[in-house]
């Protein structure tokens, strides 16, 4: 292993110009000129628009106000989902119209009915207060088990009973024959928590019209700048593709948040045009909270049997998925294709049935959120598990052993083949950094000092990479997901990268260039990483479910196999020499057998200035693109332990102790991988023990601020323990499995596994408050006592 | 208008600023001084995080008139002759950062606390990053770049060996 | 935020005119609790006065048997006074649990009392320790000055310029932290200074700060955890959202005026 190779903890890149301050965010930028634009919201949950008056405020110096009806006028397309899901009867998905401004009804609080543009955000803000909006206000309904409900309010015409689709998966005849002959069955209602995912930089666009050239540039804060460039041209009808630049720049972190394509950016650019200069918008946090599309809000039975010694029979689970009030970017396919398959977790489960009904409520729309699915598969399996353990009276890590997966490949009865893994292995590493045999004595010393001390486990898996382009086209997504690279090498040998995926926190300035530094044996300082520019880096599919590795670096390297082909012809010229004689190593060409050789940097201008080869044999340069799709999904798994203790008197929760042990396949720097698990854990903290989105019975959200949402702070956490076991993937040419998402997926089950086993009820739901753990508590104790 | 009179990174900057204009948006609009971010609008995230008068603040809730007059170091002042300040070093050798959003404001948060604590536990640190909100990291290498920082500063060693 | 004339005295006196002529005027004293909710604009102030300027408002003394403390003394000042640290630490303590270090650093004990937020600290230490709230005009008894949510005794035309803290020989501040705004889900200050027993309750009621007396007189047999064993505040009359239901709330608060005994007695 090189210094700077794969497996290296290369310090990043990146660093240098964010602990300076001389990062470049969005917000960063400005355009000679710019307008900036404040957004008008509903502060209804559901209403008829029956006028929007803006006659005064446009009376003011420099102010425009765009309605919804000037975008219906302009014939400005609708935002759409872009995964089809069909219904158990056939039928497809009910996609309700979605206009970027809304024109005659609203369907949540904060969704946009109007733009205002002035010279300064203090000056749009100000003449917003000048328009008048009358609505006729409708009933409304947030809660997604009330909207199927006859009687309901109906919020969008295309869909009776607010039912997007009625989904299922598995065999459900063979599925309940299992139960039917089951010794023991563990059963659990819960409501996985809907989140914000608060990346701590708001949402951002500034967009830019060139009459000259009649074309578009967007600065925006997405995770993939070219799938949103097609959606604003080829569904919003914005503009040619070609005539669309779309730049993301620094981004400060998404989570899946910024996957989406927004009102937001789509109005920016068309108001551009239509006031003839630019439009700057950023978003306020509180903006955010009702406008970035949230996460989870499942409503789930699920049900797991059990033989008399403790081997799974069979898994069931009917879940209400909440949508929101429009369908977002890719959100059908999060409680379905992304949830249910992976419901098998890492066990050998003969059978499973799972039925989704998703549907619409007059809430912030709600898509793919770090995990995506995956983490409410997670939390299904790994509850059921270890309730399941506690009342067969079996060591929760023992049945967990009793029912892994052992050979590879697996074919689950949902969908997916695992390729590799050793769950055995992650969880015995797992027990032992977290000293699990000793819990018994542990527990007694918190109870001397009056706390209630639990510990639990979340042996997770994942679906990653969320590739190959056939397998998710045939389950319905509108798009390919595979990953482009080209790899550019300079006359002077040094190297630049261009990349579809994007970096708005992972480091792929570093990784990256670790992979090129060790295949080419070059300094790493003559790499460069290019990406998040629609008009320097080819058509490419973004970054979001721990993709980047596995599928944009194999891209990378497919396309750096050619470029060595390549260059071994220009150094077989070089060196009087057969090609296939031809050797590269540690950034040498050398001739087999003889002491003759050439460096890259030679080859590399040889290759340019073209004097010793015919250009018609040999086409100079040394530029190669590819495209790379992966064979299957990756499947990174591991264990989980957390370790809590309690204090019964106020119900405070405090995390003792945390140890993950991953199965990433091939890490290429470790230290930027544990810093993803990092991460990961403190966001299924937050979701497990923190974060509570709601909604009042009239849409309203209770808690739209930080000072309402509670997001996890550094004194929440203790140090976590991170380590990892290593089975290659062998679907992709790096063995990377992927790392983003692990624990996020992990950690709510690890939680809330660990809390009940201190308080001895499972009965307890998400977020696990003070309040509410303490709640749980009265009613142990009144069991108790009665 | 008002005029205001601010010592920024040690140099003296005269505007005009609106009394409702936020100190951090002079910063960051007036002055280019785009390092200094904002992340909420409740003073609740502290990316906006700079010095006062050597005291840590949160800019977004600072009138630009009550700056005037007071000296205000923000993370581009804070390296001396392109030697990054031993807290930067910190954060880049312990991997404290990802997106970097949040990370200017926590390194300036973390400076007011050593500068005002010195020596602190892990502990301590913890609790002094309750005004800092990093989504990324899960505070894990922040607590830990901030340890070595600290002694780093204390010390004159570098950050490599203040953390070993 | 709305637009607003900003006017920075020099004298109290100063201010006090200023106050006068500008119907709609607001005091800014850190600007912690105003200038936030300015910028939700739910706050529209035709004229700022900013005290930051006024000579004689900060800094922390002992007086007597008594902390007195000006009124733009920061939070953070107060808390590591080594006075107030010596005198009384648990009064250190209260501006110690406020916020965060950064608003620590701005925020003033006389801001925080005028705005008598129901979550806040010093309205509770203020009244745990009978202590006086003076202003320009007059000298105003904590019992007398918070008034319900956001309400004091204060005069449109009336500053604090200090607030006199008597020493008490035991005392403590146990505070429940609002997950997610760090104020005062529940804290409970509790003391002892001759006969005069306080407990004095913040963000568990439903119009602001007040006293348990059932707890002090409970506390008068015997100053200790102990005495309020089985005694609850009754749920009616606190506040409930969705951080902590009013059954919580109480609970809390007994649950917290017990550990604040054992601490002043530690």
């Amino acid at each position: 292993m090189s210094a700077t190779g794969i497996g290296a903890a290369v310090r990043r890149r990146e660093d240098l110009r964010f602990i300076t301050g001389r990062g470049h965010y969005t917000d960063d930028f400005s355009r000679p000129g710019q307008g900036h634009a404040h957004f008008i919201r509903s502060a209804h949950a559901h209403a008829k628009i029956v006028k929007v008056d803006a006659s005064a405020a446009e009376g003011r110096p420099g102010v425009h106000v765009l309605t919804g009806a000037d975008l219906a006028a302009d014939k400005i397309g609708n935002l759409i989902c872009g995964w089809m899901i069909h219904s158990k009867d056939g039928s497809p998905m009910k996609m309700a119209p979605h206009p970027a401004l809304a024109k005659d009804k609203v369907c949540h609080v904060g969704d946009p009915v109007a733009v205002v543009i002035a010279d300064s955000l203090a000056e749009a803000r100000d003449a917003a207060e000048q328009v008048n909006v009358e609505y006729e206000v409708l009933p409304a309904v947030a809660d997604p088990a009330q909207a199927k409900r006859t009687g309901a309010p109906q919020i969008h015409e295309v869909a009776p009973n607010n039912t997007i689709y009625e989904w299922h998966l598995g065999d459900k005849q063979k599925t309940d024959a299992a139960f039917a002959s089951a010794k023991h069955v563990a059963s659990l209602d819960l409501t996985n928590n809907r989140l914000v995912p608060n990346a701590i930089e708001p949402r951002a666009a500034i967009a830019e019209y060139d009459a000259g050239t009649d074309s578009f540039t967007l600065w925006n804060t997405t995770q993939n700048p070219h799938v949103a460039r097609l959606v604003i041209a080829a569904f919003v009808g914005m503009a040619p593709e070609h005539k669309l630049r779309v730049i993301a720049p620094d981004v400060g972190g998404g989570f899946g948040s910024k996957i989406f394509i927004y009102p937001e950016e789509v109005v920016a650019l068309w108001a551009s045009r239509r006031v003839g200069r630019p439009v700057k918008w950023v978003a306020q946090r509180t903006e955010a909270f009702i406008s970035d599309a949230h996460g989870r809000d499942h409503v789930t039975h699920a049900e797991m049997a059990f033989d008399e010694n403790g081997k799974i029979l069979g898994l069931r689970a009917n879940t209400i998925a909440n949508l929101g009030a429009y369908m977002s970017t890719v959100s059908s396919s999060v409680p379905t294709y992304l949830y249910a398959t992976l419901l098998s977790g890492q066990y050998d489960v003969p059978t499973i049935y799972c039925e989704v009904d998703a549907v619409y409520t007059n809430t912030v729309p709600v898509d793919a959120y770090r995990g995506a699915g995956r983490p409410e598969a997670t939390f299904v399996v790994e509850r059921l598990v270890e309730i399941g353990a506690r009342a067969m009276g079996i060591d929760p890590a023992e049945l967990r052993r009793r029912n892994f997966i052992k050979s590879f490949p697996h074919q689950t009865p949902v969908i997916m083949t695992y390729d590799a893994g050793d769950y055995h292995a992650s969880l015995k590493k797992a027990l032992e950094a977290a000293d699990y045999k000793n819990f018994a004595k542990r527990k007694r010393e918190s109870a001397r000092d009056g706390k209630l001390r639990g510990i639990g486990l979340s042996a997770y898996i994942e679906a990653c990479g969320i590739a190959p382009s056939q397998a998710v086209g045939s389950l319905g997504c509108g798009v390919g997901l595979w990953e482009s690279a080209e790899v550019r090498v300079n006359p002077t040998g040094s190297v630049e990268i261009l990349t579809g995926t994007h970096s708005h926190g992972q480091g792929h300035e570093t990784t990256f260039a670790q992979l090129v530094s060790e295949r080419l044996g070059i300094p790493i300082d003559t790499i460069s990483i290019v990406h998040g520019d629609t008009d320097k880096v080819q058509f490419g599919m973004g970054t979001y479910g721990s993709r980047s590795g596995a599928v944009g670096m194999s891209a990378v390297v497919k396309a750096l196999d050619k470029v060595e082909a390549k260059a071994k012809k220009v150094a077989a010229h070089l060196l009087e020499a057969a090609e296939g004689d031809i050797e590269f190593k540690d950034g040498k060409f050398t001739v087999s057998g003889t002491d003759k050789s050439a460096a890259w940097g030679e080859v590399a201008l040889n290759a340019y200035i073209a004097h010793r080869f015919a250009g018609q044999e040999l086409e100079p340069g040394l530029k190669e693109g590819a495209f790379y799709d992966p064979t299957n999904f990756t499947f990174p798994a591991g264990c989980h332990v957390c370790e809590v203790e309690v204090d019964p008197s106020t119900g405070k929760t405090d995390i003792v102790g945390w140890t993950a042990v991953d199965d990433f396949g091939v890490v290429v720097n470790p230290m930027i991988v544990e810093g993803q698990v990092h991460g990961g854990i403190a966001q299924g903290v937050g979701q497990a023990l923190l974060e509570h989105t709601v909604y009042n019975s009239d849409g309203q959200l209770v808690s739209g601020s930080f000072m309402d949402y509670t997001m996890p702070k550094a004194d929440d956490f203790p140090p976590f323990q991170v380590d990892m076991t290593v089975t290659k993937c062998p679907s992709n040419p790096l063995g990377i499995k992927g790392c983003g998402e692990a624990g996020a997926i992990a950690a709510p089950a690890a939680v809330i596994n660990a809390i009940t086993h201190a308080i001895g009820s499972e009965d307890l739901a998400m977020p696990a408050t003070p309040q509410a753990v303490w709640a749980a508590l009265q009613k142990v104790n009144a069991k108790a006592a009665a | 208008m008002r005029p205001v009179g601010i010592t920024v990174n040690g140099s003296r900057r005269e505007v005009d600023v609106e009394p409702r204009e936020l100190l951090v948006y002079v910063l960051r609009e007036r002055l280019g001084l785009t390092g200094t971010n904002v992340g909420c609008d409740t003073t609740t995230c502290g990316a906006c995080t700079v010095l006062v008068d050597g005291r840590s603040v949160k800019s977004c809730t600072v009138l630009a008139v009550q700056a005037d007059g007071r000296e205000v170091t923000t993370i581009e002042g804070i390296s001396s002759n392109g030697d990054l300040h031993p807290l930067q070093q910190a954060f880049h050798e312990q991997h404290a950062l990802q997106c970097g959003y949040c990370t200017p404001g926590m390194i300036m948060a973390a400076l007011g606390l050593i500068q005002e604590g010195g020596r602190l536990s892990e502990e301590e640190v913890r609790s002094g990053l309750e005004g800092n909100m990093c989504r990324c990291t899960g505070y894990h290498n922040i607590v830990k770049a901030i340890g070595a920082g600290a002694r780093a500063m204390a010390g004159g060693g570098t950050t490599q060996q203040a953390a070993e | 935020m709305y637009s607003f004339t900003y006017h920075r005295p020099t004298t109290v006196r100063q201010a006090v005119s200023l106050l006068a002529k500008n119907d709609e005027a607001k005091l800014l004293a850190g600007g912690h609790s105003l200038i936030p909710v300015m910028k939700l604009r739910l706050a529209r102030p035709s004229a700022i006065i900013d005290l930051s300027r006024v000579e004689g408002l900060s800094g922390v003394e002992l007086k007597g048997r008594s902390i007195v403390i000006g009124a733009m003394t920061r939070h953070g000042e107060v808390a590591n006074s080594s006075v107030v640290q010596q005198a009384m630490p648990a009064l250190a303590s209260v501006p110690n649990s406020i916020g965060d270090p950064q608003v620590r650093n701005v925020g003033t004990v006389g801001g925080s009392i005028a705005n008598n937020d129901p979550n806040a600290d010093y309205p509770a230490a203020c009244l745990g320790l009978g202590a006086t709230i003076i202003t320009n005009k007059r000298r105003i008894p904590a019992d007398e000055f918070f008034q319900g949510l956001f309400e004091t005794a204060l005069e449109p035309d009336e500053i604090i310029t200090k607030v006199q803290f008597p020493i008490a020989k035991k005392a403590a501040y146990q505070k429940f932290k609002h997950p997610a705004s760090g104020f005062a889900l529940v804290g409970v200050f509790v003391s002892k200074r001759g006969p005069d027993i306080r407990v004095a309750v913040t963000g568990a009621g439903a119009n602001g700060v007040f006293r348990v007396t059932a707890f002090e007189e409970a506390l008068k047999k015997r100053f200790a955890a102990k005495s309020l064993e089985g005694l609850t505040v009754p749920p009616d009359g606190m506040g409930s959202d969705i951080h902590a239901g009013a059954e919580y709330r109480a609970h809390l608060v007994g649950v917290l005026a017990r550990r604040a005994l054992a601490a002043a007695n530690a």
